[in-house]
């Protein structure tokens, strides 16, 4: 398919239940094998839970498609077991620079201190992740993989949803008692349910070209608007692993989509940006992938019916500007996972998963609003908008309070969950809800990072400072940051814990699973600390 | 504090005429950017937000013929 990536071909396995007269049973189904169902079958079956996976197609994606992966989901692929490997394999940056006309008008740090476990930023082509992912659950012994499986039809019940499934060798019925859609934003189980999905569409279009090619750009995220060797419109710079270099251009509303895809069009294009950006000769490339699209910024209402839920693409789309859409898709995941997992244990009622719904439709708000203020920024929509917009790239030049305002895409950050019934009121520092902090530790002796610490238990996490209390209750794992060398302890020998936390000696914070967090205790009781547990498991 | 609309600039006639000055020599486009920029300009100086919103909703009311 491309120069550099060879797509593998999973295989299909006759299911035992085709043919049967009896549907098929099984506990969790999710339906795409894209990177937020993949992420969901892993992190449920390291939770301990089976699931089904179905996918239309045998393959990992086509193109590179999402290639920005944040800070944020690099922790949680951590906690898969796969940071590591995008490290390791991906183009790690957290610098941007910015371009109006022919000067540069400002460059940016998403990262700018030191003392975190994954930078801002990887990039990486998505058919690496997926297919990571897709050994990661196979590796796992509890998920199957049902590829060339097509959702024909669904009928929800009290007791779960009845799946019509077709297969290259036939058709068969599954009885799933959860059903998860993480099936893209042409989502067939929503379309199935007839569930309005509603927002704003866009009126440009916009070109992606990555090519194959030895260039010493550096690894940063370049964004031109109104560039010489694109006048009028916007540019995207962004480097790949294996030499892939993704360039998208802005084309307009009235480009035709299937001319500009020609490679006798995108060629000079790509051609006359590279001169232009370097001022020098291109060097030789390649196409390794072209595609024209549009984009949408809209949302499900609800991502929980029932025993159905969405996640990803399927439940809310933004526009590609702030890498806001595969990132919030495993945000999703990290959110629903622990929920459901103490659901099906019986340790919560099913309404804890209506908290999903609360703090994920917020999140995709959140996603929603930064992507729609990008766009406006770089498609603007009236002669008074592409004034402002040029003033604020004009005054940015030479005033930081401008520079601030440019807009090329607010890049995705974890949403702080204000407000979650989930969280127990009270106390000072970091704000409820909020995303963990990672930090240097020292743990007997060696150097380690504050997040691989918490929940990759999978269970509720107490973060103690200074001492734990006399009685912890059951089904949380106390941890204790000292500021000395002591057994059991993790030494937060720089005090970053303590400043990015901001508590006091004596605080205990309530984690959950996901290392949101959900209360700010001072040396509590055991019933304080029950109650708050109690709350984040969703009992009234 | 709110927005202040009663009259506070010591030479009104002085700051119309710079304002007149300069967009005397600039096209429909150049002015429109050199308001813009005046505007962000102020805006920052300002600095508050919802003083800025009061602002804007006065500013937007005020186009009757």
């Amino acid at each position: 398919m491309t120069a550099t990536y060879q797509n593998p071909r999973y295989a299909f396995r006759r299911p035992a239940a085709l043919g049967g007269a009896v549907p098929e049973q099984a506990r969790v189904v999710i339906v795409g094998a894209g990177v937020v169902g993949l992420t969901m079958a892993l992190d449920l079956a390291q939770r301990g839970i089976a699931s089904l996976v179905l996918d239309e197609d045998d393959t990992v994606s086509f193109g590179s498609r999402a290639i920005c992966w944040a800070k944020r989901t690099l922790e949680i692929f951590g906690r898969l077991g796969l940071g590591a490997r995008f490290l390791e394999k991906g183009v790690t940056w957290s610098r941007g620079r910015v371009f109006f006309r022919d000067q540069e008008a400002y460059g940016f740090d998403l990262l700018p201190e030191q003392g975190h476990e994954y930078p801002a930023f990887v990039n990486l082509q998505q058919y690496y992740a997926e297919e990571w992912l897709v050994q990661a659950c196979a590796a796992s012994g509890l998920v199957e993989l049902r590829w060339k499986t097509r959702v024909t039809g669904l009928a929800p019940h009290a007791a779960g949803t009845l799946l019509h499934l077709a297969t290259p060798e036939g058709d068969y019925a599954l009885q799933a008692e959860w059903l998860l859609a993480c099936d893209g934003a042409r989502s067939t189980v929503r379309e199935a349910l007839a569930l309005p999905f509603q927002g704003q569409v866009f009126r440009d279009r916009f070109l992606i070209a990555d090519v194959v090619m030895h260039a010493d750009f550096p690894s940063e995220r370049w964004f031109w608007f109104d560039p010489p060797f694109h006048p009028g419109q916007s540019v995207l710079l962004h480097k790949q692993p294996d030499d892939v270099w993704r360039i998208d251009f802005q084309l307009g509303w009235d480009a035709d989509p299937e001319v500009e895809k020609q490679p006798e069009r995108v060629i000079p294009r790509v051609q006359a940006m590279l001169e232009g950006a370097s001022g020098m000769a291109a060097p030789a490339f390649a196409l390794e992938w072209v595609s024209v699209y549009t984009f949408r910024c809209r949302r499900l209402e609800r991502f929980r019916h029932g025993r159905i839920l969405f996640a990803g693409d399927s439940a809310h789309q933004v526009s590609p500007f702030g890498a806001r859409g595969g990132n919030g898709g495993v945000q999703d995941v990290d959110n629903l996972g622990w929920k459901l997992a103490a659901v099906l244990a019986g340790e919560a009622p099913e309404a804890l998963l209506d908290s999903y719904d609360d703090e994920r439709v917020l999140a995709a708000d959140e996603n929603i609003l930064n992507s729609t203020r990008s766009t406006d920024f770089i498609t603007p929509k009236n002669t008074a908008a592409h004034a402002y917009r040029d003033a604020v790239l004009q005054l940015a030049r030479t005033h930081g309070f401008a520079r601030q305002m440019v807009n090329s895409g607010r890049l995705s950050r974890p949403a702080t969950l204000h407000g979650s019934p989930l969280s127990t009121p009270g106390g000072e520092g970091l704000p409820l809800g909020a995303p963990p902090p990672d930090a240097p530790v020292l743990v007997a002796g060696r150097a380690d990072w504050l997040l691989r610490h918490i929940g990759r238990d999978g269970r509720f996490t107490l973060l103690c400072f200074g001492q734990v209390p006399a009685e912890v209750p059951p089904g949380i794992t106390p941890l204790l940051v000292a500021d000395d060398d002591r057994a059991g302890a993790l030494w937060d020998h720089s005090g970053l814990v303590l400043r990015r936390w901001q508590a006091r000696a004596g605080d205990c914070l309530l984690l959950r699973p996901d290392q949101h967090l959900a209360a700010r205790l001072h040396a509590p009781s055991a019933a304080e600390i029950a109650a708050a547990h109690r709350r984040a498991l969703g009992h009234a | 504090m709110p927005l202040q609309t009663e009259p506070r600039l010591a030479d009104p006639d002085a700051l119309y005429e710079a304002l007149m000055q300069a967009h005397r020599a600039l096209d429909e486009a150049r002015s429109r950017r050199l308001d813009a920029r005046l505007v962000l300009l102020l805006a920052n100086h300002i600095g508050d937000l919802e003083v800025l919103r009061e602002a804007i909703a006065l500013a937007t009311q005020g186009d009757e013929p």
